[in-house]
């Protein structure tokens, strides 16, 4: 991280501006917190019961835990929580208290099954059955939660025993075949060519499907499909490249779509490092409901912050959507607006990898100058973030000799600039999914920028009013006044206006709605209740 | 680059010499004539002697005759990656090139506004939409959106037009659905995602979806466009046109209002000569 000289630092930014900022951000966000307490939907209760120990899917494929949820809500509704409904009807099933340790998670998949076949009466217990059915299922989900800590806890040894990457930003590589049995070779090439992270890029599509697939995959559309066997799958194989290689690699997968609250709990259990998160992405750019994402979210970020993972959040799209110097405010704005999505859901600073991307057109005049100071703007807000920096996608043409110049200008800003996590832009970003020469061609790319400039930004330190000093700060104002806005008139009318990434997004409207339920008063949430408490 | 160089073959043949049916041209290095190509690729040999033997012979094979390799260098343990420069034997003849060429005029967004409402006398309407599951919206969008794409202002920005979005991930039925409530004169598709051809599997659903469910004369001009179409397979695909990589926001307005105004019965007294068809329809 680059420590920040002096009160203004290297962008002699105004304090005052600055705190602005961060309370509008805080004002902001309130109201959708408040939302998001207040709710739950069938992702998060899915979440809830693969915690306590459901596991597997039946023979259509869909997994256990939707057919649990399916015949609760069909019964009794979601507004109470299934948890529990769920242990009420466990323990009539068992005749018996509901016992403690692993064996909870067999009855509890044996139940499901039961319940797809509508052989189980779910009913919302009362009294001294509703305390032991909760009693019941804060046991079993802290069973999970306490396999999270576990799986934490391994990490940190790992990373004790392998030791982090040599330099920083850390090298993050994406791999993509739709084979997890393809992928593997590919991600432990991948490491020894000098990949810190992994990322597995999901199948097309997977964000919308309303459930997780099981079991390792082979077939996927422009990515593999995530699923807790190719996390295992994938997470085993390398850490036997850690080993090799003597330092952690790590692997990325995508907590979003109408599945995130599932997607952060496998990623606990199977020990993966980082997790796409980003508060609003899904309603931009999937048209999932606002309310279901930002419920889900809230949820997802409160497993990421317990399990260790640290999230990447996705400012890079909308830069891809609107103009990278126009709207350089709203990934700002939404930088500010993830950083108190995230503390409020209990995510420390180091765990907050906030995107941003090298995406201005290369033929406006002084662009490598702006692409500067947004990218010093980022550094100096977040001073303790490890922030995500994204290679240029929307101006690589196909040009691949023009695209591997405009990379490595890209790898330039990176470490001029102190970035956390380097994503590795490939020559033929928009032509091919990348060949194991492109692969090759981009890391010696980076390797070069990082070896003959990796200590630049020592040196670098903008001209007092010059340039890239003011043009941060003009962001910086235009992202106040956008804040300001957004807060008279509300975030999600604010989303629902187009005001990011140029989509307008109706919070009444976009998939997933029919899954969101506002709580009774007796709704429980053991993982949620959990959680909070932080034990 | 060697701008400054001239060479005394430069003037006898440029820019192409002339073989019975047409003119016929070399690959151009820097001298007219030369052939001169630049190849790289992969064999999966580690790097040795071998290797480099390897990827002389590909080149020969590839019609490179000399072959100068230039570069090898390993990748992990069993793959090198070449640069290959030399000189190909092959011609190409001019005359036999097949493309698409653009068969209409290309109009100012003033000039497809005045036809628009000289001619239709209402707007015409425009569906867009990402089909299947392909979420890559920023074609569609670079046509669509106001914002356009390369200075130019996409179809949103034309008075006269009435641009539905659909935006990404849409069904067909969905697609053919709003296409109905829009009274869609035209539907354009974007598909990005191509893999194992599910751009030409999409269309081919979208075209058959429209087929069935509008008579031929009440079908909106179906039109998809990304950058790995073959503009060529139009009619296999059961469109009316292809747009592949390039394309911008005027050429699409343009052939709109050629297929679907340009022929319609004119107006005012100001009456010109119509180069189209009467009514708005769609080919197969």
């Amino acid at each position: 991280m680059s420590p920040v000289s002096g009160s203004g630092g290297k962008l002699a930014l105004d304090p005052v501006l600055v705190a602005r900022a961060r309370e509008l951000a805080r004002r902001a966000g309130q109201p959708v917190v408040e939302l998001a307490r207040g709710h739950t939907t069938v992702s998060v209760e899915r979440a809830v019961l693969r915690l306590a120990g459901v596991s597997g899917a039946d023979p259509d494929g869909i997994p256990w835990v939707n057919r649990l949820v399916d015949a609760v809500v069909a019964e009794v509704g979601l507004t109470h929580g299934v948890a529990a409904p769920v242990f009420d009807a466990l323990a009539r099933e068992l005749g018996a208290p509901v016992p403690a340790g692993a064996d909870v998670g067999v009855a509890l998949t044996l139940l499901a099954q039961k319940a797809a076949a509508g052989s189980v009466r779910f009913e919302v217990p009362a009294g001294r059955a509703a305390r032991s059915a909760r009693a019941a299922a804060r046991r079993a989900v802290g069973v999970g939660l306490r396999r999270i800590d576990r799986r934490r806890a391994e990490r940190d040894r790992l990373v004790r025993r392998h030791g982090d990457p040599a330099q920083r930003p850390w090298i993050y590589l994406i791999v993509a075949t739709g084979d997890i049995y393809e992928d593997i070779p590919q991600a432990q090439a991948a490491a020894r060519a000098g990949a810190d992270v992994i990322a597995v890029i999901r199948s097309t599509g997977q964000s919308l499907l309303d459930y997780v697939p099981e079991g390792a995959t082979r077939e996927g559309f422009a990515g593999t499909y995530a699923t807790q066997e190719n996390f295992r799958l994938m997470r085993a194989a390398l850490d036997d490249s850690s080993k090799e290689l003597g330092r952690y690699v790590r692997l990325t997968n995508y907590a979003s779509g109408l599945c995130m609250p599932e997607m952060a709990v496998l990623a606990g259990l199977e020990r993966l490092d980082m997790m796409l998160n980003d508060s609003m992405y899904g309603i931009l750019f999937r048209d999932i409901n606002p309310v279901r994402t930002f419920v889900d979210q809230r949820f997802s970020r409160q497993v990421h912050a317990r399990a260790g993972i640290v999230i990447n959040t996705g400012e890079d799209n909308y830069l891809t959507t609107a103009d990278a110097v126009d709207e350089a405010h709203t990934v700002t704005v939404s930088q500010l607006l993830n950083e108190y999505f995230a503390h409020e859901a209990g995510l420390p600073d180091a765990q907050l990898g906030l995107g941003h991307a090298f995406e201005i057109d290369p033929d406006l005049p002084e662009s490598f100058r702006l692409e500067l100071a947004h990218a010093l703007l980022a550094r100096e807000l977040f001073p303790d973030a490890p922030l995500k920096w994204m290679p240029p996608t929307r101006h690589m043409t196909g040009d691949v000799f023009r695209g591997n110049l405009l990379d490595g200008f890209f790898n330039l800003v990176g470490t001029m600039t102190g970035q956390g996590i380097l994503l590795v832009g490939m020559m033929t970003e928009a032509v091919v999914t990348p060949w194991l020469s492109d692969r090759d061609i981009a890391l010696q790319n980076v390797r070069y920028v990082l070896g003959a400039a990796g200590g630049l930004h020592e040196d670098f330190v903008p001209a007092p009013g010059g340039f890239i000093q003011r043009r941060a700060t003009t962001v910086l104002g235009e992202a106040v006044t956008l804040l300001e806005r957004i807060v008279d008139g509300g975030l999600l009318p604010a989303i629902a206006d187009g005001t990011f990434g140029i989509t307008r997004r109706p919070a009444d409207r976009g998939r997933g709605l029919d899954g969101v339920a506002v709580h009774a008063d007796d709704y429980y949430n053991p993982a949620t209740e959990l959680l909070e408490a932080g034990s | 680059m060697s701008a400054g160089r001239t060479t005394g073959r430069r003037g006898a043949e440029a820019p192409g010499v002339d073989v019975g049916g047409g003119p016929v041209v070399r690959p151009y290095g820097d001298a007219t004539g030369d052939g001169m190509v630049q190849v790289s690729f992969t064999l999966p040999v580690p790097h040795d002697k071998r290797a480099e033997g390897a990827a002389l012979q590909l080149a020969a094979k590839m019609g490179l005759e000399p072959a100068m390799l230039v570069h090898a260098r390993q990748m992990g343990d069993g793959f090198t990656f070449f640069v290959v420069y030399g000189r190909v034997n092959h011609l190409v003849d001019l005359a036999a090139v097949r493309v698409v060429e653009r068969d209409y005029p290309l109009l100012s967004a003033k000039e497809v506004n005045a036809l628009v409402r000289r001619r239709l006398r209402r707007k015409l309407s425009v569906v867009g939409a990402c089909i299947g599951t392909d979420a890559h919206t920023v074609g569609i969008d670079a046509i669509l959106n106001v914002k356009g794409i390369a200075g130019e202002k996409g179809l949103e920005y034309y008075r006269e037009l009435r641009v539905t979005n659909l935006g990404a991930q849409v069904s067909v039925p969905d697609l053919v659905a709003a296409a109905r409530a829009e009274r869609a004169d035209a539907v354009l598709v974007s598909q990005v995602v191509t893999q194992r051809d599910a751009h030409l599997h999409n269309t081919r659903e979208m075209s058959a979806a429209f087929r069935e469910a509008m008579p031929a004369g009440r079908r909106p001009l179906l039109v998809v466009g990304g950058p790995r179409f073959d503009e060529l397979m139009a009619g296999e695909l059961g469109v009316d046109r292809i747009f592949g990589r390039g394309t911008t926001p005027g050429e699409v307005a343009s052939y709109l209002v050629h297929r679907l105004v340009a022929g319609a019965p004119v107006a005012r007294a100001d009456r010109e000569r119509s180069t189209g068809r009467a009514t708005v329809e769609v080919d197969g």
